[in-house]
């Protein structure tokens, strides 16, 4: 344990034992830093040198919970925030189930999540890696140029203790490049960009691959030159890896615990119901070490844990924190999320994937007549409801014809269900990647969806 | 919060490496939320957060730290990070003599919501849980939040500029469930003003309940959107963001500067139907965007875009601005002393036009009536937008009929400003957004008239 943690600890500790006998009290006391560097036409733009701290507290009385942060570690001011948490508890309505985590005597899985060859790395390098990337991506293709391109890293260091036996902490720290690219081709009336991106992340700079970041950059760019927009149909699509982690994100909200104990899951009702198709297994595991959102305790300082939750296109479980799982009748599933110091905890899939197939996206789309490859989707936030299961989003990407990828199309929407897109789901890609993200990606077919065009 | 003597020394220090420019922005900051959820007031947070961020410019390089340690020592430190991240190699003394920017706060507030007590803030949230539950049998969930938060702010640069601002923010938003046969759907209402607790002597939060009760129970018998292009009315007050993504994000003078807007070398160029004037205020008072002064000191004012179609001008931060050589716009804006400011909008609208919104209906045989829009993201290089659907009919014969299901819209900016065909006269400011770029969150209003688009692609399901 470094210095940093154990003076956090203490820090968390002394505050639960200003606790009274009839409370629960629950800090979090969090400290961090982080680096940011933008680089555009080979000079920095800015240089972000950023420390931050804090402490969130929660008491429990009588059922009733109050909460207060402040963004400094000074003595007054955590006083004066214990005392506001304090005050706040008289306003909540008493709840049965309001309570802080208890250690269940799960083992903690250990993961590396502190690398030293970042810690150490030096300045300069930061900056050199950003106008590397840089150089790399604007130089591939005449048509190419680039937006901006970016390193940065944060470290944090946390410390969670309650009354009820938590006592936890430990300290992360971790790093990425990353390139906005821009494509310009044709004249007049015919001028017309496009845009890119491009990204590498690692626990160290030396686990970055800026090839990849700046092909994939250049490539995403000037794949949709020359776009139309799409008639409109009912079609097969397959999406591509990123596409498939963001729509698994949007499924996590509905096998949300606190969305099932308050009535928000379409599934609430749906335990041991086949909902998707049979190929479909979904497991949520931030113990598996190569997941980028891999941890080794939730926000509520229990052991992150496997749960697997739905097998063969059945409805296993949901996850859950203390609170939910206490409203629900079960146990806490590891699966409470916190924001940082200034929120309590909620409730959220920790590194979701589905268990990959065997074959590559070229191989899922050799199969299809006619459909669509779908590269990039716009606006999952605001024409996906979880609640009602509406799917619709923006999109862009290629259309497939005969088994090969054709022409580029854009400025279309593709809609469905939820609950139809599961059980639509016509096979799952082995092109596993672990994307900077809660979920893993892999190409994903789902048919009957309908594309909105001309 | 920082006496003049010490923001100048600070100041003087964080030019000690030979930058040209040094700012600093600091904020204390006090906010009081409350969450209502399934029946019961779940919980009340306080929260305080105070700080300061130092910019310092040299060259084309910004160097930015921060600190929540307020002491002359703790800005000191600071300023050096910064200036060491933005240094060039040179060195340089000045000295920095600061000139009080006259008073100027658009927004009256009557009760510090700090003053009020919290039991007043819990018992709104019990009133709209009441409202919205009472108003139909099919109202199975409703989830409701309240929000406060008073935020003083101090900016001084080397420029000699010191300005002052004080912020109140007031929130209420209403969420409920309804659940019928076809399965839930949701329905959403909000308010929020830069005023103080005085608000809640005129607002109606029941009126608000009722009315995301309404949304949830109409959609139970509401159909799939339909697919595929067609014409778009928008109810006054609720479709401002589309006006904020199809062209307001293209107007700001960091991304037209990298070429990375459709609206790039156009200003006195028609962009859109002559119909249209867009305007950009940051004065109004009690809006969700309004303030005195931007996050970089500049005074707030209001911005004609758009004039009758044409393009007038972007909008500017201190550093675009600068290396224009023009004036600001008071568009530098910040989410918090841990951010560094870029051009932002603050309330960004279109003006009326000369139809009554009942024409604009009539004269429309068949499209969709949106009364909702939610949430929404465009791509400002290529125009590509889309925006969220969450309260909508079609237009049958000229007449609102069926609801229809939730969905996006998707349209391109500079064709869709071109196809405003039809402009009412019923203008109205929107619900408070808080808009989202680089990372940073800021609120944002929005608002126009009753509107029509000649066409635009609905994603639905149905043929």
């Amino acid at each position: 344990m470094s210095a940093f943690e154990s003076e956090l600890q203490a820090v968390a500790d002394r505050i639960v034992e200003q606790a009274k006998s009839s409370e629960q009290v629950e800090a979090f006391v969090a400290r961090g830093g982080e680096t940011d560097v933008r680089i555009y036409q080979g000079a920095v733009e800015h240089f972000v040198s950023a420390q931050s701290e804090g402490v969130g507290i929660r008491v429990i009385s009588g059922g009733r919970t109050g909460f207060a942060y402040a963004g400094t570690l000074g003595e007054s001011a955590i006083a004066e925030v214990l005392a506001e948490a304090r005050d706040n508890v008289q306003f909540g309505e008493p709840d049965e189930y309001a309570a802080l985590a208890e250690p269940d005597g799960v083992a903690v899985t250990e993961q590396s999540l502190w690398n030293d060859e970042l810690a150490d790395y030096p300045t300069d390098d930061k900056i050199n890696l950003a106008k590397q990337l840089e150089q790399l991506a604007s130089g591939r293709d005449d048509r190419v140029r680039v937006d901006d391109s970016n390193y940065a890293d944060a470290h944090g260091e946390s410390a969670v203790a309650s009354t009820t036996g938590i006592r936890m902490s430990g300290r992360e720290n971790g790093c990425y490049v990353s390139v906005s690219t821009l494509a310009d081709d044709g004249e007049g009336d015919d001028a017309e960009t496009q845009t890119g991106f491009g990204f590498s992340v690692g626990r160290s700079p030396l686990e970055f691959d800026l090839d990849k970041a700046a092909r994939e950059a250049s490539e995403r760019a000037t794949r949709l030159l020359g776009a139309t927009k799409p008639a409109s149909k009912r079609t097969t699509v397959v999406l591509d890896p990123m596409v498939t982690a963001q729509f698994l994100g949007v499924i996590s909200s509905t096998l949300n615990g606190e969305a099932v104990v308050k009535g928000r899951s379409l599934f609430a009702e749906r335990l041991g119901d086949e909902v998707a198709a049979p190929l479909v297994t979904l497991i949520d595991d931030p113990t598996n070490p190569r997941a980028y959102s891999s941890t080794d305790v939730d926000g509520e300082g229990l052991a992150a844990r496997r749960n697997v939750l739905i097998q063969d296109g059945v409805l296993k479980q949901f996850v859950h924190n203390t609170y939910s799982a206490r409203r629900a009748g079960t146990v806490s599933t590891g699966n409470a999320t916190r924001g940082g110091f200034a929120g309590t905890p909620g409730v959220g899939c920790l590194a979701m994937s589905l268990v990959p197939g065997t074959r590559s996206q070229a191989e899922l789309v050799s199969d299809i007549d006619d459909g669509l490859l779908v590269q990039s989707v716009q606006g999952l936030h605001s024409g996906v409801n979880p609640v009602s299961g509406d799917f619709s989003t923006g999109a862009a990407g290629l259309l497939i014809v005969n088994g090969d990828v054709g022409a580029p199309v854009r400025e279309f929407t593709i809609a469905s269900t939820l609950q139809r897109m599961l059980l639509d789901i016509v096979e799952i890609g082995g092109d596993l990647d672990w994307l900077p993200m809660r979920s893993s990606g892999m190409s994903l077919v789902i048919r009957d969806i309908t594309l909105s065009g001309t | 919060m920082i006496d003049v003597d010490v923001l100048e020394r600070v100041l003087a220090g964080a030019l000690r490496t030979g930058a040209e420019f040094a700012e600093l922005y600091a904020e204390d900051k006090s906010s009081t939320s409350a969450g209502l959820d399934d029946g019961r007031v779940e919980q009340v947070t306080s929260g305080r957060d105070r700080g300061a961020g130092i910019r310092v410019i040299a060259g084309e390089t910004t160097g930015f730290a921060h600190t929540s340690d307020l002491t002359e020592a703790g800005l000191a430190t600071a300023a050096a990070a910064a200036a060491a991240a933005a240094a060039q190699g040179g060195s340089g003394v000045r000295t920095v003599s600061l000139a009080q920017s006259p008073n100027h706060r658009p927004n009256k507030v009557v009760h510090q919501p700090d003053n009020i007590a919290k039991s007043h803030k819990v018992e709104l949230l019990q009133r709209v849980n009441d409202a919205a539950r009472t108003y139909g049998p099919e109202i199975a969930q409703v989830s409701a939040g309240y929000g406060d938060s008073s935020k003083r702010t101090l900016i001084a640069n080397t420029d000699g500029v010191l300005a002052d601002d004080e912020i109140v923010r007031t929130l209420l938003r209403i969420s409920a469930v309804a659940d019928g046969d076809t399965g839930m759907q949701t329905g959403y209402q909000s308010m929020g003003h830069t005023v103080g607790f005085e608000i809640f002597d005129t607002v109606d939060v029941e009126e608000l309940a009722r009315d995301a009760a309404r949304q949830a129970i109409t959609k139970l018998r509401a159909r799939p959107a339909p697919s595929g292009a067609m014409p778009v009315v928008i109810k006054n007050g609720s479709g401002g963001v589309l006006f904020h993504e199809a062209c307001g994000h293209g107007l700001e003078a960091d991304l037209v500067a990298k070429e990375s807007s459709v609206y790039a070398g156009k200003v006195g160029e028609l962009v859109a139907n002559p119909l249209v004037t867009l305007v950009d205020d940051g004065t109004m008072e009690g809006e969700w965007g309004t303030l005195g002064y931007d996050d970089e000191g500049h005074i707030t004012q209001r911005n004609t875009l758009i004039e009758n179609g044409i393009l007038t001008d972007y909008m500017w931060d201190f550093l675009r601005a600068r290396k224009e050589g023009r004036v600001g716009s008071g568009n530098g804006r910040r989410q918090s002393y841990q951010h560094l400011p870029m051009v932002r909008m603050t309330n960004t609208f279109v003006l009326d036009g000369p139809d009554t919104p009942d024409d604009v209906i009539a004269s429309t045989p068949n499209g969709i009536y949106v009364a909702k829009l939610g949430g929404g993201s465009v791509n400002t290089a290529t125009g590509d937008f889309v925006f969220g659907m969450t309260e909508a009919y079609l237009i049958e014969d000229g007449k609102i009929t069926e609801p229809l299901r939730e969905g996006n819209l998707i349209g391109n900016g500079p064709k869709v400003l071109q196809d405003i065909d039809m402009l009412a006269n019923d203008f109205a400011m929107g619900n408070p957004g808080t808009c989202g770029k680089d990372g940073q969150g800021v609120p944002v209003g929005d608002g126009q008239p009753t509107l029509r688009v000649k066409e635009l692609t609905i994603g639905g399901t149905a043929a």
